[in-house]
């Protein structure tokens, strides 16, 4: 084992793990913001509504991320019209295209997640505010959607460490993540086992500290329920 | 879809990630058995050893395993076995270093499965058999297990879709998989859209299939208990 | 099912380990063309793999072909999972630090290509988005030339290729030859040399591990041999009309 080079690579591998954190939290973020409105679907009395995020989340659910990167990225370059279109300047970096490959992966795993967090929320407490004259956005914003990301921030916890795991495939398309980064340097030193523990340790690191942010906002979120 | 040539290597592709994920799945429910023994044992040692295991794999990406199993395990193995005195070379091909990676990976989640199905068992079912004189094993192949099995069934079910489509990543250290048949058509034909959408595809067929098969053993192994609930 | 599953499952680990024999085991990459490449029906070929097989013949050795990822290609040789590598690998100091060479088998030139309409040339290349496939003599000449240009590393040549057609890369530094093929082909048509090879002295062997020098002393003997009986030159003569020695 050769500690010098896992000593000398640790300031590359950090600011590795920095596009990866990015990576995650930006995804992370617009994924959730696009998931909501499809579990808002999802939970809808009118089949067509439900229908309508059903082929989304079926397709990337159903096929591993790795096709999906690579579809986004070297997949929408093969088209002209891609290429000439207003999305072009975002397209052609590869930074975007992971962005835009997890964030559409981890929207279908999140709305399934806010969907069953929705449906959990009792039917008593969506009465009551229907009771006092809510009007259906209202009871959206002040009673469901609250509920829900309350139940489902465990689940959803998960998901995000998923996502990180899933970050390592952006070294598969030119990006200089923790993995990327990783890879590079063994490109130079020919020592693959001293890089990838090394590589995975931060990555043990990271999903330490996903955790216990998770942990910390539960926390002030269940205020109320804590005796004292 | 023109596939140019190129669909009896996909269908081949196709085949050698089924056996991948059966393989690993097959190793991921022992591994799985035994950590959730490890983490339920009354030994404070081997408890540790369990919530480490599980614990480490949850942070680690599955890419960053295989590739770690694939240049580490071999170097690691064949010390070991010069160190008893063997100087052949032992081969860890890409399919056998792809099935410990995920097997690794994926059973940590199995112990975690396990664990929870365990904790559902009645303690009286265990004193039963034992007041029955059967052994420990006994009591855990005839008692313990079949009712694990059932319980365990569709959280297990939904870490195998997981696994199938993490097979993908073995592309990476060159099994000839579907995925790795797709990147091939596509260095030869220029036309990644068509080739990736065409892998997305079969990969969805493969998800369904696997899914109505999850569903099949659900229903068999629930056979018992619908006389039951009515 | 689950009886079934394991015993499919102690067959797949009993069958695979293969313990070698006399054989030699070369890896290539398959993702090289036309020095190695992978064909519709899923057979390596390329000059690497008919240089291979003449090598072989010539030492009279019963040899392996397989592929394998660059990046871990060198990894690879010295964790002992093949004894050779036959994929246009060039001669450098670091990597000589890590596996031994042969005499070389060809030689070849870097030198950037571009769009045939954009005006680039390789004194722009600070700046400009330049792909190269990872862990190559090319990546490693930009690493230390122009370290101000963004510089884009890939898993494969040919993944670079694409996205210097998708207009994501200013130009790509790779091989001569290797481009000569590429720039032949429908969709490199458009796409041409740009001022001068950057650098001329890259020479291309055989790698085996840094502790058997026998072997690679074998292989410099064997190139040796198919040059002056004539082997070499016919194969040569299938990929390029001039002679790369």
């Amino acid at each position: 084992m050769n500690w010098q080079v896992m000593i000398d690579s640790f300031p590359a591998l950090a600011e590795g793990a920095l596009i990866t954190l990015e990576l995650v939290v930006i995804s992370g973020i617009l994924g959730v913001l696009l998931a909501v409105p499809m579990a808002m679907a999802r939970v809808s009395p009118r089949p067509w509504l439900r229908a309508l995020p059903l082929a989304h989340i079926y397709f990337f659910r159903g096929t591993p991320l790795l096709v999906q990167i690579y579809l986004v990225y070297y997949g929408l370059g093969q088209f002209e019209a891609v290429r000439d279109s207003v999305l072009w300047p975002y397209l052609r970096e590869a930074y975007w295209c992971a962005i835009i490959a997890f964030t559409l992966n981890t929207s279908a795993y999140t709305a399934e997640i806010l969907r069953g967090a929705i449906q959990s929320v009792p039917r008593g407490e969506v009465e009551a505010a229907e009771t006092v004259g809510m009007s259906p956005a209202l009871i959206w914003r002040r009673i469901r959607l609250p509920r829900a990301f309350r139940i489902a921030l465990p689940a959803y916890s998960n998901e995000v460490i998923l996502m990180l795991k899933g970050s390592a495939l952006a070294s598969t398309i030119t990006l200089m993540d923790l993995t990327g980064v990783a890879r590079t340097i063994i490109a130079r030193t020919y020592t693959p086992v001293e890089l990838f523990l090394a590589a995975g340790l931060l990555y043990v690191v990271l999903a330490f500290l996903i955790l216990g942010g998770f942990r910390l906002v539960e926390r002030r979120l269940n205020r109320h329920l804590q005796p004292g | 879809m023109d596939l140019q040539g190129f669909g009896a290597q996909l269908a081949s592709g196709t085949w050698i990630t089924v056996q991948l994920a059966l393989a690993s799945m097959a190793c991921a429910v022992v591994l799985g058995l035994l950590g959730a023994s490890a983490k339920t044992s009354g030994l404070t040692p081997l408890r540790w050893l369990g919530t480490a295991y599980t614990g480490m794999v949850r942070g680690l990406p599955e890419l960053l395993v295989i590739l770690l199993v694939y240049f580490g395990a071999a170097m690691v193995i064949n010390q070991v076995a010069s160190a008893f005195g063997y100087t052949q070379y032992i081969e860890l091909s890409p399919f056998v270093a792809g099935v410990i990676a995920l097997a690794f990976n994926y059973g940590a989640y199995m112990t975690e499965v396990f664990r929870g199905a365990l904790a559902t068992i009645p303690r009286g079912h265990t004193e039963a058999g034992m007041a029955l004189g059967m052994g420990r094993l006994r009591i855990f192949r005839r008692i313990v297990l079949p009712q694990v099995w059932r319980v365990a069934l569709p959280a297990s079910g939904n870490i195998f879709l997981a696994l199938l489509k993490d097979t993908a990543l073995v592309s990476v250290i060159g099994l000839e998989d579907l995925m790795r048949e797709t990147a091939i058509a596509v260095g030869y034909s220029k036309q990644p859209f068509t080739f990736y959408l065409a892998a997305a595809f079969i990969y969805l067929g493969l998800t369904a299939v696997a899914t109505l098969g999850i569903h099949w053993l659900e229903r068999r192994t629930t056979h018992g208990m619908r006389t039951l609930s009515g | 099912m689950f009886r079934q599953l394991s015993a499919m499952l102690i067959g797949v680990l009993l069958a695979t380990p293969v313990f070698a024999q006399d054989t030699i085991r070369i890896a290539t990459e398959g993702a090289y063309p036309p020095f190695n490449f992978i064909d519709a029906s899923g057979e390596v070929k390329g000059f690497d793999v008919e240089i291979a097989n003449a090598l072989c013949e010539e030492m009279d050795a019963n040899c392996e072909l397989v592929t394998q990822n660059w990046d871990g290609i060198i990894p690879g040789l010295i964790a002992g999972r093949y004894d050779a590598i036959i994929a246009s690998m060039s001669i450098t100091p670091e990597r000589q630090e890590a596996v031994s060479f042969s005499e070389p088998y060809y030689s070849n030139k870097l030198q950037f290509i571009a769009p045939g309409d954009s005006d680039f040339g390789p004194g722009d290349a600070a700046g400009s988005a330049i792909g190269a496939q990872r862990a190559t003599i090319a990546a490693q000449w930009l690493e230390e030339n122009v370290p101000d240009a963004d510089i884009r590393l890939y898993d494969t040549q040919e993944n670079a290729y694409l996205d210097l057609e998708s207009g994501r890369l200013d130009a790509v530094l790779a091989d001569v030859y290797v481009s000569y093929e590429w720039l032949d082909s429908d969709e490199g048509a458009a796409y041409e040399f740009k001022g001068d090879p950057v650098y001329n002295d890259d020479k291309i062997a055989v790698a085996v591990r840094k502790d058997d020098q026998v072997l690679a002393e074998r292989f410099s003997e064997a190139i040796e041999a198919i040059r002056a009986d004539g082997t070499y030159q016919a194969i040569n003569g299938n990929y390029f009309p001039f002679d790369i020695y």
